[in-house]
C-alpha cells in the first residue's frame, strides 16, 4: 500500500524545493494505484517526458517519481493559444510495506510510467515464539 | 427635487461593475480543474506558422493507433478511447485519478487546411499535428500599377 507523503489535493502544481537550478514548475502526475496479490502497481501519467528522463528512487520507504519534461518550441512557430502548460512532474509516496528492491519492474511507454513493486518475503507475517524466562 | 444628471450621450451602465465581476469570476474558475478532469478534454496548445498551424495535446496512455484524427475545411476532430483499466476481483484500488473512457473534441481552425498535407505524430504521450494552408488560400501579393 502506498501513502502519499504530501497531500496536494488543493493544487496540481507542486513546487520543487531545494532544487534551485530548475525554476520550472512541477506538476503532480495523475496516478492509479492498485494492489494485486503481493504486488503494488503504480501507474503515473507523464506526457512529454522522454523515457530516459524518468527518474524513480526508493529510499527506505519513500518512493519518488520524477519526470523531466523538455520544453517544446517548434521552429518557425509562435505560440497562439495554450490550454495546458509543460513542466516537470514530481510525486512522493511513502510505502507501508517493505519492497523487494531487486524485483521492482518499471516501464515507460506513451507518456505513462508503470511501476510494479513486489512485497518482500520478510514482511509476510512471521510468528514470534515467546519463551518462558 | 432630486435631479439626475444622466447625459444621454454618456453610456452609464449600472450593471457594468457586476458584469466585470462576473467575468473576473469566470476567469478565476476557468483555470481550476476538478479531480484532474477539465471541462474540455483534451487541452490543446496552438502554434502559428507563416502558412501553417500546429497543434499539440497531451494524451498519455493512448497509442498512435487508437487516436482518430479528422480534418475537414476548418474543423479538426480528435476522438479516442482510453484502454480499459485493469479489472479483477483480486484487485484492490488505492487511487484512481487517471482519465478513462472516451472523448471527442472538435476544434475550429483559423483557416482552411489542406487535408493532404497534415502531418500528425505521437511521441511520449503528446500528439503533434501540423497543418498547412492550401496554396489557393494563401494571401496573394497584388502589384499596384501606376496609371
Amino acid at each position: 500500500m502506498a501513502q502519499e507523503l504530501a497531500t496536494q489535493e488543493t493544487s496540481d502544481i507542486a513546487t520543487t524545493n531545494g532544487d534551485a537550478n530548475r525554476r520550472a514548475m512541477a506538476f503532480t502526475p495523475a496516478v492509479d494505484i492498485f494492489e494485486r496479490d503481493d504486488t503494488t502497481v503504480i501507474v503515473a501519467d507523464m506526457p512529454g517526458v522522454a523515457p530516459n528522463d524518468v527518474d524513480v528512487t526508493l529510499e527506505r520507504q519513500v518512493l519518488t517519481l520524477r519526470g523531466k519534461a523538455t520544453p517544446y518550441a517548434p521552429e518557425g512557430y509562435r505560440a497562439l493559444s495554450s490550454e495546458y502548460r509543460v513542466g516537470d512532474y514530481i510525486r512522493v509516496f511513502t510505502l507501508s510495506d517493505e519492497i523487494d528492491q531487486d524485483k521492482i519492474n518499471a516501464a515507460f511507454k506513451n507518456g505513462v510510467l508503470r511501476l510494479e513493486l513486489p512485497r518482500s518475503a520478510e514482511t509476510k507475517p512471521k510468528k514470534i515464539t515467546v519463551k518462558a524466562a | 427635487m432630486l435631479q439626475t444628471t444622466f447625459s444621454p450621450m454618456r453610456t452609464m451602465d449600472p450593471f457594468a461593475d457586476m458584469r466585470r465581476m462576473q467575468s473576473a469570476m469566470n476567469r478565476l474558475f476557468d483555470g481550476t480543474r476538478t479531480a484532474g478532469q477539465p471541462a474540455t478534454y483534451p487541452a490543446v496548445n496552438f502554434w502559428a506558422g507563416e502558412n501553417s498551424v500546429l497543434m499539440t495535446s497531451e494524451l498519455p496512455g493512448l497509442t498512435e493507433d487508437n487516436i482518430e484524427l479528422t480534418v475537414q475545411d476548418t474543423t479538426l476532430s480528435i476522438r479516442a478511447n482510453f484502454p480499459e483499466p485493469e479489472t479483477g476481483d483480486d484487485l484492490v484500488w488505492h487511487r484512481r485519478e487517471r482519465v478513462e473512457g472516451a472523448f471527442l473534441r472538435t476544434i475550429e481552425l483559423p483557416f482552411r487546411v489542406d487535408p493532404e498535407r497534415v502531418d500528425a505524430r505521437f511521441e511520449n504521450g503528446v500528439l503533434t499535428v501540423e497543418m498547412q494552408r492550401p496554396d489557393a488560400d494563401k494571401p496573394k501579393h497584388i502589384k499596384i500599377k501606376a496609371s
